[in-house]
């Protein structure tokens, strides 16, 4: 493999989720740079993956509602299968790995939200696709549409968006007794981080957003799929009095957000979310979560990468693609010992493993219910500190989950598994091990293990290369290298 | 930044768990039955966390107290619903909520006991941090070792791959240990290994994996710490399957809480050798619609725990098997006494601990006097919540001197002995 592949594969590993195998011959002649400018406009690209839903040639998915009829924006299972769809077909991978990482940074469970809204408007809330339905679109179309913009932008419209409004409590958060849920979150886990504010901030951020509450639309129901939620400024529960914080809300050093009629009230939420964008605190913390998600989990973040991105971070005004395209090009990202440094999230590891076995007649719906095991049910994060992700992924049953999955897997790509083996390499075990591991790719394995693989082969009787052994043994050897070790880094 | 600390820990705790595994110590399950007949004494502890934060007054009710009701005006739950377990030392009279009717049959029974007021100096608000510092026992430096993992490190060597149980996907801070990586086991029929080719090739291909994974990987030490996991994995999965098909004595609950306690039975009575274990249920950070009258958000969660350990305390009790079986409640902090303007409450300070199975029945510690006045002992932050009476370490000491058999100041690295009330 010419040397400068490799840092590309390292991008599309990190930056998406891998590489199919018509992908593969079609990056051939494709530069690192092109291809890290193309990652960062997918506006550049069609995106038109919804529309292949169904049809020939594409992974399947399989209605879990009662209707029998797909339907991923009311009923969650679907939700969860067309997100997956996106992340094996889609064309915008790094929209959608971002998509991810705000689900996790900005962590909304659907199991609070059906308990209060019904199944139906739950759904919607997360994952509604604008104009399929009435109502606003669902929070992972917010990440998709702005997780590449500005962080305060985003930071405002998660603020507003119905799902965050109802998973932590804004939509009932009144004058006369305002709630910290949201108030306290936004600054432990969505900006400043622990430490960088006291409980006396808790309790004037609750203040500053009474009155960000939640309606339904007009003659609605929650059972009515065209019914629907929507965030809107109630004047009359917003608290009027002015709230004092710890640290500086204006640009003047101002840490009081003054006194202001019902009517103007809504300006505090904004002028507090933006001082929140704008903090350096926030952008350390941002930088420290990008570092982990893009570059490396065995090493802590080094001052200078945090610094440096801070400096991108507040000279473009928040802006995210600013960031990740100086993150991308950095010294750091581009030191290929980085390489294989991160623990793949389940989603990750299913969608790459798809997308580089195949998925001929494989429903989505199999790695949606197999990730539950594996610890990551999307839209479920176990709670709004998200999922513990790096090493805390790697249990023995959520390894044992990934083993079957790629059983399971395997089993269902028998004939594209033997035909990845060519000819030329069929008779000999040494040789049917070097083809599959180039097609998957892998972290290097040792000697070792890469024997273990090759006695694998031999275990029932001598090797020959006959297609009854092209079809049992390989789809074997696939799996254990699924399986290994080695596979479950990206 | 607790989250990262966190993961750092992980990473770093990882080294030392890959290096054990990657010596050649694969316990045959013989073996380490063995070493866990010998270390275990047929003793469990069943560690029970409530995730969110739970209101501990609303489970244990301070009904006689005029202020309860004054500073909850919509979700109290009235006086005449309460269950009633008499008063405590202080002379004040609690109850439980109405929908623990099987615990209060529990309390009556000298199966149940009541720790009040349980917590630590100026408790953190946090979920994550809250859940760190009663994970490790170390408020002042909550990112290390968990106070079961230390336990688990302080057995005698070799230790027991399924020592204990992780019944939740993560791994929680108080079973993070240096030694090994508790084994993850929500559900004991998932914990097994399929191949593409059928049962005859799987043999083949476990021991494919196998040697994969005993691979000695030792300058990439998380690829080590996965090799590890997974090595752990095959050494348990023969004794963790014997548990697969268990049903009980009794019919279990479909809750999620009720399958993770009907798994730890089972385990308990196919005597696996397993010595702790961990179960967690969610929901409790009840912000809002927390219900009133004694219905609503709340008291569906003490429906699903009341009926949860009711299940699992009959069946254990069915064979015999309560007697050695300790379940210990807890949750990160309890909640602001004042509701919130949602019908709920906001993250609070000191909270209750129950106890079940091997205990001393009875109600230890004393209720909170909800009054809002100046110079309340038994409140902090101006009022707002309710002071700690007994740390929450004298109840951990006393489960690891008095329960597991440890000296608990090598556990807790302090001496809390006999500060407790003695419920063990």
């Amino acid at each position: 493999m010419p040397i400068g592949e490799l840092p590309l594969d390292h991008l599309l590993r990190r930056a998406g989720f891998g590489t199919t195998a018509a992908e593969s011959a079609a990056h051939s002649g494709l530069s690192l740079a092109a291809a890290t400018d193309l990652l960062l406009a997918p506006e550049r690209v069609a995106d038109d993956t919804d529309t292949h839903i169904g049809q020939e040639g594409y992974a399947a998915v399989t209605p879990r509602g009662t209707t029998g009829l797909f339907s991923p924006n009311t009923v969650i299972d679907d939700a969860r299968q067309r997100w997956l769809f996106r992340l094996v077909h889609g064309q915008r991978p790094l929209q959608e790995k971002m998509a991810l990482f705000w689900h996790q940074h900005f962590a909304t469970a659907y199991g609070k939200l059906a308990g209060a809204v019904g199944t139906i408007q739950a759904t919607k809330m997360l994952a509604l696709k604008a104009g399929e339905l009435p109502g606003p679109q669902g929070q992972l179309e917010l990440f998709r549409a702005r997780g590449l913009g500005r962080f305060r932008d985003l930071l405002v419209a998660v603020a507003q968006d119905p799902a965050m409004l109802v998973w932590l409590d804004g939509r009932s958060n009144t004058r006369t007794r305002p709630q910290e849920n949201f108030g306290r979150e936004v600054m432990e886990l969505f900006t400043l981080g622990r430490g960088n504010y006291r409980e006396q901030d808790v309790y004037a951020a609750a203040r500053v957003f009474t009155g960000w509450n939640l309606r339904l639309s007009a003659g609605g129901n929650n059972q009515d799929p065209d019914s629907y939620y929507e965030f809107f400024y109630n004047a009359g529960q917003h608290e009027l009095t002015s709230k004092t914080f710890t640290f500086a809300v204006y640009a003047d050093g101002g840490h009081t957000i003054p006194a202001r009629s019902a009517a103007d009230g809504y300006q505090d939420g904004l002028d507090f979310l933006a001082a929140l964008a704008a903090h350096p605190e926030t952008g350390r913390r941002l930088a420290r979560r990008l570092w982990t998600f893009f570059v490396s989990e065995v090493d802590p973040a080094p001052p200078g990468f945090v610094e440096a991105a801070l400096e991108v971070y507040l000279r473009s005004d928040t802006d995210m693609t600013a960031v990740l395209g100086w993150l991308f090009r950095s010294p750091w990202f581009l030191d290929l010992r980085v390489a294989f440094s991160r623990y793949a999230w389940p989603a990750e590891f299913v969608a790459r493993a798809i997308r580089e076995i195949g998925w001929t007649g494989f429903s989505l719906d199999t790695a949606r219910s197999a990730m539950i095991n594996m610890g990551q049910t999307l839209f479920e994060p176990p709670d709004v500190g998200g999922w513990e992700t790096g090493p805390a992924w790697i249990t023995s049953g959520g390894l044992l989950a990934r083993m079957n999955f790629a059983s399971t897997l395997a089993a269902s790509q028998r004939a594209g598994i033997a035909r990845m083996v060519p000819a030329t390499a069929a008779r000999s075990a040494d040789a049917v091990v070097a083809a599959i591991l180039e097609r998957l790719s892998p972290m290097t394995l040792d000697p070792d293990p890469r024997d273990a693989l090759v006695a694998y082969l031999s275990s029932q009787g001598p090797w020959t290369g006959s297609d009854a052994q092209l079809t049992t043994r390989v789809a074997g050897l696939v799996r254990l290298i699924l399986a290994s070790g080695e596979y479950q880094f990206i | 930044m607790g989250r990262i600390t966190r993961r750092r820990f992980i990473r770093d705790g990882s080294v030392a768990v890959a290096v054990a595994h990657a010596t050649p110590r694969f316990l045959s399950d013989a073996a380490s039955a063995q070493v866990s007949a010998q270390s275990g004494g047929g003793r469990n502890l069943v560690v029970l966390y409530l995730q969110g934060g739970n209101d501990a007054l609303s489970t244990v009710i301070p009904y006689t107290d005029a202020a309860y009701y004054a500073r909850r005006p919509n979700i109290a739950v009235p006086a005449t619903q309460v269950l009633q377990v008499g008063a405590d030392t202080a002379g004040r009279a609690v109850g439980l909520h109405p929908r623990l009717t099987g615990l209060r049959a529990l309390f009556t029974d000298g199966r149940m006991a009541i720790i009040q007021r349980a917590g630590y100096a100026d408790s953190s608000r946090s979920h994550f941090e809250g859940t760190d510092i009663w994970g490790s026992a170390d408020p002042a430096n909550s990112g290390g070792l968990g106070w079961l993992g230390r336990y688990l490190d302080a057995l005698p060597t070799p230790i027991d791959p399924l020592a204990a149980w992780n019944t939740t996907r993560e791994t929680p801070r108080a079973l993070v240990a240096r030694s090994l990586g508790v084994p993850a086991i929500p559900d004991a029929r998932a914990y097994s290994f399929a191949s593409p080719n059928g049962a005859a090739d799987a043999v083949f291909e476990r021991q494919a994996a196998l040697r994969m994974a005993s691979n000695r990987a030792g300058d990439r030490s998380h690829l080590a710490f996965v090799d590890g996991t997974m090595a752990g994995a095959f050494g348990t999965m023969d004794r963790v399957g014997a548990v697969a098909d268990y049903q009980g004595t009794v019919a279990y609950p479909t809750s999620a809480l009720a399958i993770s306690l009907r798994t730890v039975a089972g385990a308990i009575a196919r005597g696996v050798g397993t010595r702790i274990y961990w179960v967690s249920t969610s929901g409790f950070d009840t912000h809002a619609a927390q219900g009133n009258a004694g219905a609503g958000g709340y008291a569906n969660l003490m429906t699903g725990l009341n009926d949860a350990l009711v299940a699992f305390t009959t069946d254990l009790k069915n064979q015999g098997l309560l007697g050695s079986t300790l379940v210990l409640q807890f949750s990160e902090f309890s909640r602001r006494i004042t509701e919130n303007g949602s019908q709920g409450t906001d993250h609070g300070a000191a909270g209750v601990m129950l106890a079940f199975g091997a205990v001393r029945g009875g109600l230890y510690g004393t209720a909170p006097s909800l009054a809002q006045v100046p110079d309340n002992p038994t409140l902090e932050n101006d009022g707002a919540d309710v002071r700690y009476e007994t740390d929450f370490r004298a109840v951990y000491a006393r489960v690891l001197d008095s329960w597991l058999g440890v000296d608990s100041r090598l556990i807790l690295g302090d001496d809390f002995r006999g500060q407790g009330p003695a419920f063990i």
